[in-house]
């Protein structure tokens, strides 16, 4: 057998989606840090606010989107660009100690903050022993 | 015949040795910490005959801690992005954001008039609206012609 087909492939994200509306759409540039009891996850994504960050939880896999409008220049012409304005998407894989029901959202000056808490961890039976 | 060049070192000169040094001098070079200075932040800049629109991205910055000056015609940018400091027990799992101080500046595409200089920060993007010195605007000319 080809050694090729004997290797592991790593997998890519589920399924590669196009979407409807022509618009650039960026990785958003993440800090993710773990504290004692929670996942802290910060995202660059300037030009989003609350209204327009969508944050989904499908089986284990977390999207981060944001919509931006970019700012329109009429009268205007670009002197120098070094950016272009576009939609945010990004997602990650969930482990399953993390406790869906309490995720924390916020967005503050382009900055989503994500919380993720650590689900309890299973807690620990005592069997007793009885002497026959 | 030719004896083999010495090195540095007294030692016979080698292939390897030099490509191993190439190799050390390149991974210093990229080790180096990446200056954010000069790539961070990103800006656009709007021009219109009466005044310019400055826009840069940069999430999660305290207005406080960023100071926009402008002389003539040039505009600078120095502030700081500090990263949240990681307390005791807490792990870092991804940095990817830019972190520390940064200091951009531009030359505008003509004199602006520093008075009435006009910035707002808005969902992590600031803009800086710059109008056109009086002195600078063009002025018509008008023709005088005699009729006869």
């Amino acid at each position: 057998m080809a050694d090729k087909e004997m290797q592991k492939r790593e997998a890519s994200s589920p399924v590669e989606t196009e979407r409807t509306k022509s618009v650039k759409v960026f990785i958003p540039l993440v800090d993710i840090c773990e504290t004692k009891d929670a996942i802290v996850l910060l995202a660059d994504m300037p030009g989003v606010d609350e209204r327009s960050v969508d944050i989904t939880l499908e089986k284990n896999v977390l999207t981060l989107s944001g919509k931006v409008e970019p700012a329109a220049h009429g009268g205007y012409r670009a002197a120098y660009t070094e950016y272009e304005a576009g939609d945010y998407e990004r997602a990650f894989t969930l482990s399953d100690e993390i406790d869906r029901d309490g995720i924390e959202a916020s967005v503050k000056d382009g900055v989503l903050k994500l919380i993720l808490p650590k689900a309890e961890p299973v807690r620990l039976r005592k069997i007793s022993v009885k002497s026959a | 015949m030719f004896w083999p060049e010495f090195g540095r070192y007294g030692r016979v000169w080698s292939p390897w040795r030099e490509m191993e040094r190439l190799q050390q001098d390149v991974n210093r070079l990229l080790l180096r910490e990446t200056p954010y200075a000069s790539t961070f932040p990103a800006v656009n800049i709007w021009a219109s005959d009466q005044d310019v629109i400055v826009e840069a991205e940069l999430p999660g910055i305290d207005p406080g801690n960023l100071d926009i000056t402008v002389a003539e015609n040039v505009l600078r940018l120095t502030g700081s992005r500090k990263p949240e400091a990681l307390k005791p027990g807490e792990v870092s799992h991804r940095q990817e954001r830019a972190r520390g101080e940064f200091t951009r500046s531009f030359r505008l595409p003509y004199a602006v008039d520093s008075g009435k200089v006009d910035a707002s920060y808005e969902r992590g993007v600031l803009t800086v609206r710059l109008p056109r010195a009086e002195a600078d605007k063009p002025r018509k000319i008008e023709i005088r012609s005699q009729q006869r």
